[in-house]
């Protein structure tokens, strides 16, 4: 690496020599439509430096200018919007990790109108508007207003101080990519490709364990990306690192994941995982998809996921072109970039002087080092004095100025109450904070350590192996390789993998581990300007301080308060410090905060990888009817029941739905109708305890239900509320056919084997399901005999043969058929059964002969009028899990020793008078349909708080009857038919009379025909 | 995504497969009717809800469709044990709400 730098025309900060991009290559992009020249290799934000760019965005609440800050995922302010096309537009990427590629168009958020003049940085000037907590003070009322005062944070503010804040803005078109989703299971995953990680995975593999390793960057390397001085086995550290991947590349049990963060950690060791697909490529295949989500059952895991460095607090600490120490020497070595020209170091650890001396070695002039400590290191001094820098120790740093860029610190110190350096980057170095938050995640216990002045672990947990620079915040190459070695083998072994290891890599030329830090700060003197804590949410020191103030002492409380630590880099740089401060303005130790809750995704997920396949009609299963295809191609309108389709009407040309469900309707009653019922939960029930297993579960008498008999059945939770209602008929004396609502069909199955399994022992018994082996097709109407005659074999259909709530198997058009007489319309009606891969077939041609006898196929709309004009209950409908048999007219079991639910329809609650009843109700307006749900008042306008009497459960228009009549339950109204009650409506209430709960043929004489 | 031994199936099952059954050793009372008004509505409604361990049922409804019980762990999701039902509750043996596994 040399002094030189390429010339002032293109990429006038870039070495002309060293850097791991790709020199061969050039990539034109452009940022707020200013064109640049990048390399291959570089990310936005090297590329951007490289041509000098430090001002990138604004800041969330006060439109500061702001730079870049770091080189990695923890980058809190540079913040960009990419857009690829006019669907493809990503906001809040880090600049960080947006890798360019040709023609790579990005731009800087949260500015109006331009990045350079932006007009909402008015904010900074009234910044003492803004405070933490802002919200709950102010921007609110006048109350003099009354009303209108109260909505004006609603109306008025909220809405502008939203478009002035915040970060990039959402697309709002469909996301046009394809997102992926797989599983895996591996013996041990890595998490990290640095030193550590590279080493595990290697050790892993050689013992014969299967590994998975993943590194969020685009290259694996980690640290040893930027690192130019060690020399590993002997080699330089890059190549070592291309002979390691080339290793591991040749094991078929090894998986190596670059671009692929491991967001978050969940029990029993499942992990989440994103990979990055196309996001870096010019012109990505539409058929690859864009983000694959990896979920990874991992036996053993070793986290090797490095640290973070920290920030300083000081005031004006957050201008372009101040940034981490550590992320300005990954530029140099990585990139090949300088960040400026003349630094000043300010410093809170010896690291810091390694970065200062290797700048000056590039041809960087470093004005000062500014050390907030005492004195340094003795390695560390000497080394910088070798290199001819100033060293300033024991100083207070005063603030900074330079608005779209920094231009000098401000510094107090011995000799001087106040001096300014002249700079125009500044670089700071205040300790490093090991990645745990998968740790953590894991159900790891950190506390503060006062001598690494860092978060560590307690105590290790089982089958987590941590190695590097995150088990001890920070350390050398060489301990962090033999540190992934040894967690990469002891994970491998605790699998089972036997197989003998090479020995550990061994680094030299490694320079020494500086471990020695400034404590965090506690108190930070501002007399002007703000010290940030948490850039991305513009949280100040001030903002800290009166969260204190105003009594939140738990960490977990200022968090919220200020939101330290809540924008979408999570405080990867700012909770320490926020630490720091808390416990400088409670005067406690910082080891009694605590920390807050690490929560994934440790960086932000898109919703499409999570979503993956599962979109538009794969969002959830839909599950359709064997005759579906007839229905649709008849034109039939569709209504969602749970997952199912079910056709609700069949419209002929011209009819809306009203139209057509009143022509469905008088059909049924004067011809006949047919109607899909195949979405019914179909339960047989088996064996020598069947019947009496029934008789348990079920409120009716089942166990003298003769063979070839149906009964209507009710079921109770064991609280006594109805939970479900069915036909159950008996094939044979050990042989039942049980009918369920269609959503209840999953929860009564459970509910029988939980009795069977675990209270019914002694019964010999068993269920299956059924519900999608049988197609079912509803005949109903005073021609349903006639319709089915010709088509069935060996059933004789007559009123004497088959009466209603009789059964028959035989055949029908040649198929297998269970035949049920049973009617929820009030006609004469069957139930013909057949196997679902028939069903299709037998409708189309028992459609086919009740169109010819004028009948009509109906849709859940007529079915839903039909049986309300009978005063048939629908579970769910009339009933919502509070309401018991009596209080719906229904049989109560009161001969029956025992069934489920029995004993508590004696308790107290369940007989007091004034229960809710099954009535029916007649509109006395002559105006339309009640709206279901309406509550039901004793006078026309209640005082506001008193209780309703009842309320609306169904409600339709009878084209039967030509009026309108509804179903609902009336408190006590069996006794109160007859009465005038009142639905009060916005226009005025609706009067209606009380009647009985059935309104066609009462007697139920065409059942029976 | 615990982890969820089946005891039928006899293997380490996804929690997605199970569906959670409220508390185990619940014994519906034999003879309903002779239970008071109070003795019936503890039956009922009336659970134990320790900081600590935790005798429950799980169902695997999407796996065997059988009902098994668990010793969980409700502070740490540590399942110490699984086992059919009628057998006795074992002991967990960590009051730390780890497990040995």
């Amino acid at each position: 690496m040399t002094r030189e730098r390429l010339p002032a025309t293109e990429e006038p900060f870039r070495l002309a020599s060293g850097g791991r991009i790709d020199r061969t290559g050039r990539i034109t992009f452009s940022f707020d439509g200013n064109v640049y020249y990048g390399r291959p290799g570089d990310t936005l934000a090297s590329a951007l430096l490289a041509n000098g760019v430090h001002l990138v965005g604004r800041s969330f609440k006060y439109h500061r200018p702001r730079g870049i800050l770091s080189a990695g995922s923890e980058e809190s302010n540079a913040l960009v919007t990419v857009r690829r096309d006019w669907r493809r537009a990503t906001p809040n990427l880090r600049a960080t990790e947006v890798e360019i590629y040709e023609g790579l168009a990005a731009e800087s958020q949260n500015r109006w109108p331009s990045l350079e003049r932006d007009a909402a940085s008015i904010n900074d000037r009234v910044s003492g508007l803004f405070p933490a907590g802002f919200y709950y003070k102010t921007f609110m009322g006048p109350k003099s207003l009354g009303r209108a005062g109260r909505a004006t944070w609603k109306r008025l503010y909220e809405p502008a101080i939203r478009r002035m804040a915040g970060l990039g803005r959402a697309p709002i078109d469909a996301d046009p990519d394809r997102y992926a989703s797989r599983y895996a299971h591996c013996d041990v995953l890595v998490i990290g490709a640095g030193p550590a990680g590279l080493a595990a995975a290697l050790a892993a593999a050689e013992a014969g364990a299967s590994v998975i390793l993943a590194d969020e960057q685009a290259e694996p390397g980690g640290s040893l990306l930027s690192e130019t001085h060690v020399r590993i086995d002997g080699a330089p550290a890059w190549d070592w690192l291309a002979a390691t991947l080339q290793r591991l590349s040749s094991f078929d049990r090894v998986r190596v994941l670059p671009r692929t963060t491991v967001f978050g950690a969940y029990p029993d060791r499942m992990l989440g995982l994103v990979e990055r697909i196309s996001d870096h490529l010019a012109a990505p295949d539409a058929n690859v998809p864009r983000e694959r989500l990896w979920q990874v059952r991992a036996r053993e895991i070793v986290l090797a996921s490095g640290t973070i460095e920290r920030p300083l607090v000081f005031p004006d600490n957050d201008r372009p072109g101040i940034m981490l120490a550590e992320s300005v020497a990954t530029y140099l070595h990585r990139y090949a970039v300088i960040a400026g020209t003349h630094a000043v170091v300010v410093a809170a650890s010896d690291d810091a002087y390694a970065v200062a001396a290797d700048l000056v070695g590039h041809g960087v002039r470093v004005e000062r080092i500014v050390d907030v400590r005492e004195t340094a290191g003795r390695a560390a001094r000497d080394l910088v004095e070798a290199a001819g820098i100033g060293v300033t120790s024991g100083a207070v740093v005063l603030g900074t100025r330079g608005r779209r860029r920094v231009s000098a610190v401000d510094v107090a110190h011995a000799e001087a109450r106040s001096e300014s350096i002249a700079c125009d980057v500044v670089l700071m170095s205040a300790g490093r904070q090991p990645t745990l938050h998968l740790f953590s995640q894991l159900r790891g216990r950190l506390a503060w350590q006062e001598d690494r002045q860092a978060l560590m672990p307690v105590a290790a947990i089982d089958h987590v192996h941590l190695a590097g620079a995150v088990a001890v915040a920070g350390g050398t190459i060489g301990a962090a390789l033999e540190s992934g070695f040894n967690a990469g083998e002891t994970a491998a072994r605790t699998t089972g993998a036997s197989a003998a290891l090479p020995r550990v890599p061994l680094a030299d030329a490694d320079p020494p581990a500086w471990l020695e830090t400034a404590p965090a700060p506690r108190a930070v003197r501002v007399a002007r300007g703000r010290a940030f804590v948490d850039f991305q949410n513009d949280v100040t020191t001030k903002d800290i301080r009166i969260a204190t103030h105003e009594g939140f002492r738990s960490i977990e409380h200022v968090k919220r308060y200020t939101t330290t630590g809540m924008a979408t880099d999570q405080g990867k740089t700012s909770n320490v410090n926020a630490l720091g401060v808390v416990a400088g303005a409670l005067d406690v130790d910082i080891a009694a905060l605590g920390h807050t809750t690490f929560r994934p995704p440790f960086t932000p997920v898109s919703f499409g990888a999570l979503a993956g396949e599962c979109r538009n009609q794969l969002f959830d299963p839909v599950r359709l009817t064997p005759i579906d295809p007839s229905a649709r191609a008849r034109g039939a309108v569709f209504e969602a029941v749970g997952q199912w389709q079910r056709a609700r009407y069949y419209p002929r040309v011209g009819e809306d739905m009203r139209t057509a469900v009143d022509r469905e309707c008088r059909a049924v009653r004067a011809s006949v109708g047919i109607f899909d019922g195949s979405t019914l939960g179909k339960i047989e029930v088996a064996g020598p305890g069947a019947a009496e297993f029934l008789d348990r579960i079920y409120v009716n008498n089942l166990v003298n239900l003769t063979v070839g008999r149906c009964r209507y059945a009710v079921m109770l939770s064991e609280a006594g509320y109805v939970m479900d209602d069915g036909i159950v008929a008996r094939l044979a004396r050990d042989r039942f056919h049980v009918t369920t609502t269609t959503g209840g069909a999953a929860g009564v199955l459970a509910h029988m084997e939980d009795y069977l399994q675990t209270e019914f022992t002694d019964l010999q018994c068993w269920l299956t399901s059924v519900t999608e082996q049988w197609g079912v097709i509803a005949v109903q109407g005073p021609k349903a005999r006639e319709v089915l005659a010709p088509l069935v074999e060996d059933v004789d259909l007559s009123v004497s043969a088959l009466p209603h709530m009789a059964l028959a198997e035989g055949r029908i058009l040649d198929v297998p058929m269970r035949l049920f007489r049973v009617s929820f319309t009030g006609e004469l009606g069957y139930e013909v059964n057949v196997p679902a891969g028939h069903a299709r077939a037998v409708w189309d041609e028992i459609l086919k002969r009740a169109e010819a006898l004028d009948g009509a196929p109906y849709g859940t709309e007529a079915m839903h009028v039909l049986r309300a004009e009978k005063g048939y209950v629908i579970v769910g409908q009339e009933s919502d899990g509070t309401v018991t048999p009596a209080d719906l007219g229904l049989p109560t079991g009161a001969a029956k020793r025992d069934f489920v639910g029995k004993r508590s329809l004696s308790r107290p609650d369940m007989v007091k008078p004034g229960r809710p009843e099954l009535v029916g109700l007649e509109c006395m307006d002559g105006g339309g349909p009640l709206e279901e749900g309406l509550q039901l008042t004793q006078i026309p306008d209640p005082p506001a708080g008193t209780p309703a009497s009842g309320y609306v459960t169904s409600s339709y228009y009878s084209a039967t009857l030509d009026r309108p009549i509804a179903l609902a339950l009336v408190s006590g109204g069996r006794a109160r038919i007859g009465d005038t009650v009142f639905a009060p409506m916005p226009k005025g209430a609706r009067q209606v009379r009380i009647v009985a709960p059935v309104f066609y043929d009462p007697k139920g004489g065409r059942l029976h025909v | 995504m615990l982890l969820i031994r089946c005891p039928f199936c006899e293997e380490d099952r996804p929690e997605v497969e199970f569906r959670y059954a409220g508390e185990a050793h619940i014994a519906r009372p034999s003879d309903p009717a002779g239970e008071s008004d109070g003795a019936w509505a503890d039956f009922l409604y009336l659970r134990t809800n320790p900081k600590g361990w935790h005798a429950e049922r799980w169902h695997h409804v999407h796996g065997c469709g059988r009902f098994l019980n668990a010793v969980r762990h409700t502070v740490t999701d540590r399942i110490a044990a699984t086992y059919k039902p009628g057998e006795a509750r074992p002991d967990p043996g960590r009051p730390d709400g780890e497990a040995n596994r």
